[in-house]
């Protein structure tokens, strides 16, 4: 039972979700695990990848891929399942790789499973577990043939260093017509400022719930009194609140913070994909059908602007 | 311009979503309605129609006969037609399976773009829209927040983990609309009246010319294998404000040892 792990990669740093897919499917024990990282000047990056837990990592180094488009990706992958017979194609969620994983089930005819917390080894076939329905129920998943594709959470796994390190291997894909039509006019670059939300211990999130941007400055206070970083929502970044990097959410960073306390967020799902592997949630918002109040740990209903001020003075008090 | 909007009913948001254990498929006896990201794909199309001053709007979905009541919504917004493929053989698809009989539907239709909305409700799935743009071998932008078009193209602004892509793709294109580029309409009065005598067709696998065995379960890929219950999120606990709330939180993170 072999499987490739597709290596998704930003601004020349491999993305730490797929690096910890990899070692999961590694820690499997169930066959040959090898990686495939696709885009231009990329070798060095295929082979700090193979020190996870990759037997080989198969690199496809060409100026055509070095946009992060979906089409082209299918192609190369698809290619390695035909000439190499890899049986299981797995990949960390992002915008990226859920687009490759649907064209390559198309593509290959494959079951594609997704929003995968786990996978096991039964008996020579592989189950997945897949959260559903707003995380009410979570469903063993299974695949009728192979090859086999998922899709995993980001944050279901960490990626962990092996003793010894696989090979590098360069392949030459095939590109389609079709593949090569959409064109990257401008590629995004975050503006990073201040300390990166992904690593901070605790984050204090704000959203449109705090009225106007100056009230940003209550989550600022609040955060600095916890030692921690400051997050928002897409809905206030749209509206020019605060800056882009950082935004947590589907279309932003996912963090997983021992501590995340949202306030006047309501938890739409486009947010919640981005934090809900947080250890405690704590919500302040004063809509009590907010559905962040379905999945905080400590929900308060009430004004956000009577509460945080009087919580920093609290902290910091206990602090001093 | 011919714009197709794939569209999708989903359990009402009021809905208690349930899976059902004998079938291993998503309840859908309750109330349904229009997939409400869905509403932004379907807004999208009347914009880019309006701003060209001429073209057509069509609905294609895929769900059972009742799911005409959702997609009249579609019409009520203003889109000029709907297909509806409804089958029993096409009840319990999975992605290869939906993306093919979709596809079918899609090429019967030959329109110059495809609209998605960004994710359905239910199946928490924001993946169709690349299965379905690889089976018609056409180009396809996701997340787009801005579309423009162009003599024969079209450019999408669209954001990403790592900030903002501009993408521009020739038409025929497929493209997934983010729920943050548009405020859809509501159905004005006019037409929701003027919904009901629109076009609006049912057609079936052998319709699209779909092989049964291509379809539904017998066509699926992935299997649902069991059900269970999450691991608890430990307790969740919600209070009232009463002036003491910041106290409360304190206490609650002095318990967790949250707070040094």
């Amino acid at each position: 039972m072999s499987i490739l792990i597709f290596l998704e990669h930003h601004a020349n740093e491999l993305q730490k979700g797929s690096l910890a897919v990899l070692s999961k499917a590694a820690s499997l024990g169930a066959g040959e695990v090898a990686g495939v990282v696709v885009g231009s000047g990329v070798e060095g990056l295929a082979s700090q990848a193979a020190a996870f837990g990759a037997a080989t990592v198969y690199v496809a180094d060409d100026p055509k891929l070095e946009a992060p488009l979906p089409q082209p990706r299918v192609d190369a992958i698809a290619q390695l399942v035909a000439d190499k017979g890899f049986e299981t194609v797995l990949f960390a969620q992002s915008i990226l790789a859920a687009d490759i994983a649907s064209g390559l089930a198309a593509r290959l005819d494959a079951g594609l499973n997704w929003q995968l917390t786990d996978l096991s080894a039964v008996g020579g076939e592989l189950v997945g577990k897949q959260s559903a329905l707003g995380d009410s129920v979570l469903v063993d998943v299974g695949w009728r043939s192979t090859p086999r594709l998922g899709l995993f959470r980001s944050g279901a796994f960490d990626p962990v260093e092996q003793p010894a390190a696989g090979t590098v291997e360069r392949f030459e894909p095939q590109l389609q017509e079709h593949s090569l039509a959409a064109e990257m006019v401008e590629q995004a670059h975050a503006e990073e400022s201040g300390p990166s939300i992904e690593d901070a211990d605790v984050i204090v999130a704000g959203g449109r719930g705090l009225g106007e941007p100056e009230k940003f400055a209550l989550v600022e206070d609040l955060a600095k009194a916890l030692g921690g970083a400051v997050a928002a929502t897409r809905a206030v970044v749209d509206a020019g609140w605060y800056p882009y990097s950082a935004q947590v959410g589907q279309t932003g960073k996912s963090v997983a913070p021992t501590l995340y306390v949202a306030c006047g967020i309501s938890g739409a799902i486009q947010h919640k994909v981005g934090m809900q592997g947080s250890k405690t949630i704590v919500a302040i918002n004063k809509d009590p059908n907010a559905p962040i109040f379905e999945f905080a740990d400590l929900g308060v209903v009430g004004d956000l602007h009577q509460i945080v001020p009087r919580l920093t003075e609290l902290v910091r008090a206990r602090k001093a | 311009m011919k714009i197709a909007v794939c569209v999708k009913e989903v359990p009402d948001a009021t809905a208690h979503k349930r899976i059902d254990a004998a079938t291993k498929r998503l309840d859908r006896s309750g109330e349904g309605a229009l997939n409400a990201f869905d509403a932004n794909a379907v807004e999208e199309a009347l914009r880019l129609k309006d701003a060209t001053g001429e073209g057509e709007v069509v609905v294609v979905s895929m769900g059972p006969e009742r799911a005409l009541n959702s997609l009249r919504k579609a019409l009520a917004m203003g889109a000029d037609r709907a297909v509806l493929i409804s089958d029993e053989g096409a009840a319990g698809s999975d992605l290869v399976a939906t993306s093919r009989t979709l596809a079918k539907a899609l090429e019967r239709e030959q329109p110059d773009l495809v609209l998605f909305g960004q994710q359905s409700s239910d199946s928490d799935g924001a993946v169709l829209w690349a299965a379905v743009a690889e089976r018609l071998r056409r180009p396809v932008i996701s997340q787009v927040a801005e579309l423009t078009l162009e003599e024969g193209s079209l450019t999408g602004k669209r954001q990403t983990e790592f900030g903002y892509d501009v993408i521009r793709a020739p038409l025929p294109a497929v493209v997934a609309v983010a729920d943050s580029i548009n405020e859809p309409r509501y159905p004005s009065l006019k037409g929701i009246m003027g919904a009901k005598s629109k076009p609006q067709e049912t057609v079936s696998l052998a319709d699209l010319g779909v092989d049964p065995g291509d379809a539904g379960e017998a066509g699926s890929r992935t299997e649902v294998l069991a059900l269970s219950e999450p691991p608890p999120r430990g307790e969740t606990r919600k209070i009232e404000d009463d002036g003491s709330a910041a106290e409360q939180i304190v206490a609650f993170l002095a318990e967790k040892r949250l707070l040094s």
